[in-house]
């Protein structure tokens, strides 16, 4: 979806605000939600790809007004009430008014370090060969999803290189509605930074991305 | 420690009145409610969420990272098998699993500079790194790492040759990225441990550069 979340190439944010190595937190509440996103994702009510949507689904103003850790609060409370672990009721007030749904077990403490290094890995055996190989020029589709997407603005429609053939992955856009993981080939494609940004790009800056292969089209 | 949140728009005029204490006290309040609420219905142990924490904490941060890069910069059989198998390499070290199960590393040369960004949220490899910066999440950076990659270079001190490419790496998908900064000269012979001192967070995102040898105490050895 076109949402505020898609920043690539937007202008008028000002500069960056660096920070030293060691700050991990900036408050008390960043550290629970991270924790609560992270134990209640393990339960596997919803994938990564949802809770990507959930946030970006927030109003435009919302998203930029709001501090990371507050879109994953934000995210994490419509998540909640989406797949019925609560109500929007008892998430207003913080009281309990309804039984638990069943779900699998609760992470345990003792599971956490298991769960955090085992990750959970994307890719998926090929049922098919790839319609692409590494060399091959491409152009991505200029198609506006009204759903999940993870082909940025800045790069649809335009032409690219095939660097790398990554292997076959969960498809991002399938995945966040509840469609299953409907793999696809990935791809590593380069596009040289004046087509992306035209005449006045700088002309030693390449930047690629990973693309899905219903993401592109053959400009042999 | 700042107690106000940077919103990820950066700091907008709007924001200095948006975030009295009213409204941090307002999320602090949601985040208890929804915290207690989930406790209380038994879908989150309270012990793994200071678990969690506390592993983000003290456990997974740069400092694993640094050794990745120090290790490929002594040893040119795991700087092979990094630029070939990044995953494996990586675990070999012990550090591997969520948001950094498919890596790419990659070598900034003479020739050119690799800079990591995800426009799309905050792609970022967790076993190597740990959370993201403040920086790499918001606005300013997503925006204009991948338009203006040398603008930003240059806020963060770093001034390239305009001979070196640069080369920007969108994190849209599974796959997580590691730059591996040049090795600063002077430190022929210098043991992983002394290597991997070099090695900042923000030279591992291709935002920065190693650090200088002689800013290391007691470095000049020889």
């Amino acid at each position: 979806m076109n949402g505020a979340q898609d920043l690539g190439g937007m202008m008028g944010f000002g500069p960056i605000t660096s920070e030293p190595e060691g700050e991990v937190f900036h408050a008390d509440w960043e550290k629970r939600v991270l924790a609560v996103t992270l134990a209640l994702g393990s339960l596997g009510e919803w994938n990564i790809d949802m809770a990507r949507h959930a946030r970006e689904s927030l109003h435009p103003a919302d998203y930029l007004e709001s501090s990371y850790y507050e879109v994953w609060l934000k995210g994490l409370e419509k998540l909640v009430a989406a797949h019925a672990l609560a109500t929007p009721e008892e998430l207003a007030t913080g009281r309990l008014r309804h039984p638990p749904k069943p779900t699998s077990p609760r992470l345990a403490a003792a599971g956490v370090a298991a769960m955090l290094a085992k990750g959970a890995p994307y890719d998926r055996p090929p049922q098919a060969s790839a319609r692409f190989e590494a060399g091959e020029q491409v152009r991505t589709l200029n198609v506006n999803p009204t759903g999940h997407t993870r082909l940025p603005r800045y790069a649809r429609g335009k032409r690219g290189r095939i660097e790398r053939v990554r292997g076959v992955f969960v498809f991002p856009d399938a995945n966040a509605h509840g469609l299953g993981p409907s793999p696809q080939w990935l791809y590593l494609v380069s596009f040289p930074a004046s087509e992306l940004w035209g005449r006045e790009a700088d002309p030693s800056l390449t930047v690629s991305i990973d693309a899905w292969e219903s993401y592109l089209e053959g400009a042999g | 420690m700042a107690s106000v949140p940077m919103p990820i728009g950066g700091a907008s005029p709007a924001h200095a009145h948006d975030h009295e204490d009213g409204e941090l006290s307002h999320i602090e309040w949601r985040v208890r409610a929804l915290e207690s609420l989930l406790i209380e219905k038994g879908y989150v142990d309270p012990a793994a969420l200071d678990a969690i924490v506390e592993t983000y904490e003290t456990r997974i941060g740069p400092r694993n990272g640094a050794r990745v890069v120090a290790r490929s910069w002594a040893d040119p059989d795991f700087r092979r098998w990094l630029n070939e198998d990044a995953t494996g390499a990586i675990q070999s070290l012990g550090y591997s699993g969520r948001q950094g199960e498919h890596m790419t590393a990659v070598e900034n040369t003479a020739e050119v500079h690799n800079l990591i960004v995800c426009t799309l949220c905050s792609c970022y490899p967790w076993p190597v790194l740990g959370l993201p910066p403040v920086w790499y999440k918001s606005a300013p950076y997503r925006s204009r790492a991948v338009i203006d990659p040398r603008a930003v270079l240059t806020e963060f001190g770093v001034r390239l040759p305009a001979s070196t490419k640069i080369r920007v790496w969108d994190s849209t998908a599974e796959v997580r990225y590691l730059v591996v900064p040049m090795r600063p000269g002077g430190t022929d012979g210098w043991s992983e441990e002394r290597l991997a001192a070099l090695v900042t967070r923000d030279s591992m995102i291709g935002a920065g550069l190693a650090k200088d040898p002689a800013s290391l105490a007691g470095a000049p050895a020889a």
